[in-house]
């Protein structure tokens, strides 16, 4: 039996043939490296992120998140959530602490659900993926996994939004995060530890509705990235990633830039630096190929 | 929708924060704000916003109904919530404003061609439909929302980030045929029905 395990709910955009695929990838041999066990919540449904406001409305949002939580605890009985979105883990945190706050809210949740033959007793933690492996494991375990330390790559820890505010990693401040600076010279890597856009948001879902007021902001994450020296970028959220690496090309476009910044997952970083392939670091799911860590994996 | 509206409207004649209080996401919350501006300060796309957050709350304790719910502003929220950690009296700031996009949104409100109105509603439809957000179909709505032939521009637009998402397996085709789904889908989508029926039938009793 593993070391540790986990309620997991992995969210869309995690699955086959969806845009963080290469993020669950990673994120399963990092996990195998650490001996955690994610038991997928079963029939997990969508958050609706920080979207799905305009049709749903407070109940309806908060009740797909009940649903999630109910349906974990149920079939995964005292064990924590894990989200590794962090839209995600916003939504459901948000929604157990809302419905934890408001009794009326719960009562009218607990009705919809009953729909579905679920019933919530919202009493389960729930923690991104980052928080269980800083808060729970610790730097020094996760350090001492290390195989194939990634030396000679400087790498800007990219935190964002959702991860950090208004929740956050235990310890950590709003305006200057440093948690992914701890873990990039865990592996072994250097770090950037005054990154100045490291908490500047890129746009979210607006990257869709809104791109060119988003591609503004990504391109303020990235040149700032090169004006360090870095050689890649590193985000624990799927939108981050996504924002900041695919429109690389239409803000070179836009702003006469010649931006080819990589931008990996932290558990692309650990499955490389815990000697794991390129193809279990889902090295192949980058659009812009980080080569240091495509070298690295192949040594 | 716009019988509820004239409702509120008869309702609240005099009183627009109490209709906010009663009726958007967090609106208790308003009457709280001191002025101080912060909010407005840390926001990131703050320059795009006719009425900051700050405005906002200043313009719904003076009554100004249809400039603050016919807004563009609120739909400029990106959710980074620098507002609500950053707010020294601690107001969801972030849920007040998508507390005012959806009820203006539920009273017909919303300015028109408003494009995160459209996004965020066609992100919800599509949720709805299998339980999970299928990003293809997602996409490609959101490509032709403005008709045939700018779709086929922005779809050209985009042509080179869909070959590497697709190269990379970040994107599938086959999601186009079906998708990824909830099991019970009865049971999910019987449960949002009763959700959105008790929220409805709490605000429809309100402008009674």
């Amino acid at each position: 039996m593993a070391t540790r395990q986990y309620s997991f709910y992995p969210g869309c955009s995690s699955q086959k043939g969806a845009s963080s695929s290469n993020y669950l990838t990673s994120v399963q041999a990092m996990c195998e490296e650490l001996d955690i066990q994610l038991n997928d919540i079963p029939d997990w449904n969508c958050c609706a992120a920080s979207i799905g406001y305009a049709g749903g409305g407070e109940l309806p949002r908060l009740t797909l998140s009940a649903r999630n939580i109910a349906l974990s605890e149920e079939h995964n009985p005292g064990q924590e959530i894990v989200a590794t979105c962090a839209a995600c883990w916003l939504s459901t945190r948000e929604a157990a602490e809302r419905l934890h706050e408001d009794q009326s809210l719960l009562a009218e949740a607990n009705q919809a659900l009953a729909e579905a033959g679920l019933k919530l007793k919202n009493e389960t933690p729930i923690k991104h993926m980052v928080e269980a492996l800083i808060e729970d494991i610790g730097y020094d375990a996760l350090g001492a996994k290390v195989k194939k330390p990634l030396e000679g790559i400087k790498i800007a820890g990219y935190v964002g939004c959702q991860t950090n505010r208004p929740f956050g990693i235990d310890g950590e401040s709003y305006e200057n995060p440093r948690y992914l600076d701890k873990l990039v010279e865990t592996m072994g890597a250097d770090s950037v530890p005054d990154y100045e856009k490291k908490v500047q948001c890129c746009g979210g879902a607006l990257a869709f509705s809104e791109p060119e007021k988003s591609q503004e902001m990504v391109k303020g994450i990235i040149e700032a990235a090169y004006d360090h020296g870095a050689d890649m970028i590193v985000t624990p959220c799927p939108v981050c990633q996504m924002n900041v690496e695919v429109y690389q090309d239409q803000i070179n476009q836009t702003y006469g830039t010649k931006f080819k910044m990589p931008v990996v997952y932290y558990s692309t970083l650990m499955a490389v630096a815990y000697g794991r392939s390129a193809k279990d670091a889902a090295l192949n799911g980058q659009v812009i190929p980080a080569k240091k860590l495509e070298a690295i994996a192949a040594k | 929708m716009g019988d509820l509206n004239q409702a509120m409207i008869e309702k609240y004649r005099t009183n627009f924060l109490k209709e906010v209080e009663a009726n958007v996401e967090e609106g208790e919350w308003v009457k709280m704000c001191m002025q101080c501006g912060v909010c407005s300060g840390s926001c990131p796309l703050g320059k795009f916003w006719d009425h900051p957050p700050q405005e906002l709350f200043m313009m719904i304790r003076a009554g100004k109904r249809d400039e603050v719910l016919s807004s563009d502003s609120m739909w400029m929220c990106t959710s980074c919530y620098n507002c609500v950690v950053r707010c020294p009296r601690e107001l969801p700031i972030t849920h007040i404003m998508h507390g005012l996009a959806h009820y203006a949104k539920r009273l017909g409100l919303v300015p028109e061609s408003q494009p995160t109105a459209a996004f965020a509603q066609m992100f919800w439809d599509n949720l709805m439909q299998k339980g999970r957000v299928n990003e293809l179909k997602l996409g490609l709505k959101l490509y032709f929302m403005n008709g045939f032939g700018d779709g086929i521009k922005v779809a050209l637009k985009h042509q080179k980030i869909g070959m590497g998402m697709l190269k990379t397996g970040r994107m599938s085709p086959m999601e186009a045929f079906g998708g990824h789904a909830v099991k019970d889908l009865k049971g999910f989508q019987s449960m949002i029905k009763k959700a959105q029926e008790l929220e409805d039938q709490r605000i429809a009793e309100h402008g009674a």
